[in-house]
């Protein structure tokens, strides 16, 4: 099985192996053959997402806002296919490396920020077509909902949702229900689907705001 | 969209290469919601174009993050400081009144023990049981020792953020010291291997600078398995290697942030030649 995938992501083999690539400057120790770098769905929540299929609604050239860019591992690939890409992370440490990789790519703009406060960066990201979403921390809805002004009318959320964030005793399966019955106060969710093997635990959701 | 000060884009009143300026205005503006800046920006004359404006924004992004990253782990160490201190102060504390309550109690219900654990038999009534004025006391004692145990877990929690390399050496308690006693990672950063070998043995080094004494061959890091279980006649030499291992470790923690295994492999190499090498020197 073989969904398609948006322009600018592409198949391509890497020893034997077929994997989701995009050209870019490699940043994490991934396969690159030529200026093809592999987009490993195992250190990425929204590859994972793409290698099972799901329907992203992503494309080439388009602005991004990227919630918990941490170093910086997704959003490399995001920049490379994408438009604008507005990278939001609040920890230092990981901040540091995810410079590095906004030092290959013009078009990505890195932000020491707090997810749940978007006053505080609203004054620097404009509208946009997608917003990816990826914070380890509990009222991971909350944070969707908060960024929510983000988005074009017929923009898309992508999240990954983490199960073990929101209460580490609790049913992941209870975990999701609460998160997206939360998300569907201020979204239309349009698929969702467990990360497994490529992460435990995790939901991917795509959803679209409400008007 | 409104035209408050506080609803304005990043750039508004700045010059374009102002970049002291755009770190400012990107970590301390603000605005309700997102306007279409690219547009506003070039309306403004901040940008020529469109391309321009991505080009000025990612410099200004870029460079307000370096900046902010680079506050952030300042205050981090400080932080890391004072409550690597606090758990000193409270280990102190807890131990000196616990020998008070010791002092006490055996005084009344005959030699009971001594320490913490003494003072938490009597604070749960195990010993003793009528005297409210020692109970109270030695519920002091324990909750004091508890709010070290509390600090201590913070520190393990939060030195591998602040210097990851360091920390990795010298476990983080010994790290968290360090740099207590350097001042912060960055004069930590800044020391000479010899100086970093003998923090903490300020007395011993003065003692000798003034003449008579012997120079002092460790301070804190006396506390590493390395040179405490290293013997005697090679202690020094032991203490020199940790000590330069560990302020290459403290210079990258502070200069770059990295983590570097291979200085693990490096130290433990160096300690297991001191170690067999049967006390001749070196």
């Amino acid at each position: 099985m073989t969904p398609p995938l948006p322009d600018g992501i592409e198949r391509h083999d890497f020893d034997g192996t077929t994997s989701i690539a995009t050209r870019g400057h490699p940043e994490y120790g991934e396969a690159t053959d030529g200026e093809f770098r592999r987009w490993d769905p195992g250190r990425s929540k929204l590859g994972a997402m793409l290698a099972l299929g799901m329907d992203t609604g992503l494309e080439t050239d388009q602005k991004t806002l990227y919630l918990g860019a941490a170093a910086g591992t997704t959003v490399s690939h995001v920049a490379d296919f994408g438009g604008p890409t507005y990278a939001v992370e609040f920890a230092p440490r990981p901040v540091r490396e995810l410079l590095e990789v906004a030092d290959h790519r013009e078009n990505l703009f890195p932000l020491l920020k707090d997810a749940r406060k978007p006053e505080t960066y609203a004054h620097v990201v404009e509208p946009v077509d997608a917003v990816v979403q990826d914070v380890a921390t509990r009222g991971q809805a909350r944070v969707a909902a908060l960024n929510r002004r983000f988005l074009d009318d017929d923009g898309r959320l992508l999240a990954a949702v983490k199960a073990r964030s929101e209460d580490v005793t609790a049913d992941p399966e209870d975990v999701f229900a609460d998160v997206v019955a939360e998300l569907q106060e201020s979204y239309e969710v349009l698929e969702t689907e467990q990360l497994d093997p490529y992460h435990e635990d995790h939901l991917g959701v795509v959803a679209r705001p409400l008007e | 969209m409104t035209n408050d000060a506080t609803d304005a884009g990043w750039f508004r009143g700045l010059d374009s290469g102002d970049l002291h300026a755009a770190r400012d205005a990107i970590e301390n503006g603000s605005a309700d919601a997102p306007v279409d800046w690219p547009t506003q920006a070039v309306d403004a004359g901040f940008a020529d174009d469109e391309d321009d404006y991505y080009s000025l924004l990612h410099d200004a992004t870029v460079n307000a993050a370096r900046e902010a990253v680079r506050k952030r782990e300042r205050a981090d160490d400080q932080q890391l400081k004072h409550s690597i201190r606090a758990m000193a102060d409270c280990e102190r504390t807890a131990n000196e009144l616990a020998e008070r309550v010791a002092e006490w109690g055996g005084s009344r219900y005959g030699e009971g023990g001594s320490g913490v654990g003494y003072a938490r038999r009597i604070a749960e009534g195990e010993v003793g049981g009528g005297d409210r004025a020692l109970r109270g006391m030695a519920e002091r004692v324990v909750a004091v020792s508890e709010e070290a145990d509390d600090l201590r877990a913070y520190v393990e929690r939060t030195a591998p953020a602040v210097a990851p390399n360091l920390s990795a050496l010298a476990g983080p308690v010994l790290a968290a010291r360090l740099i207590s006693l350097a001042g912060g990672l960055d004069s930590l950063a800044k020391k000479p291997s010899g100086t970093v070998q003998v923090l903490g043995a300020e007395d011993a080094l003065f003692a000798h600078l003034r003449g008579g004494a012997p120079s002092p061959k460790h301070g804190i890091i006396f506390t590493h398995e390395y040179v405490s279980g290293t013997r005697r006649e090679d202690r020094g030499s032991a203490a020199r290697a940790l000590a330069g291992k560990l302020t290459i470790a403290a210079r990258i923690d502070h200069y770059s942030g990295d983590r570097r295994p291979g200085l693990e492999r490096e130290l433990d190499e160096r300690i297991e030649r001191i170690r067999s090498r049967g006390g001749e020197g070196e």
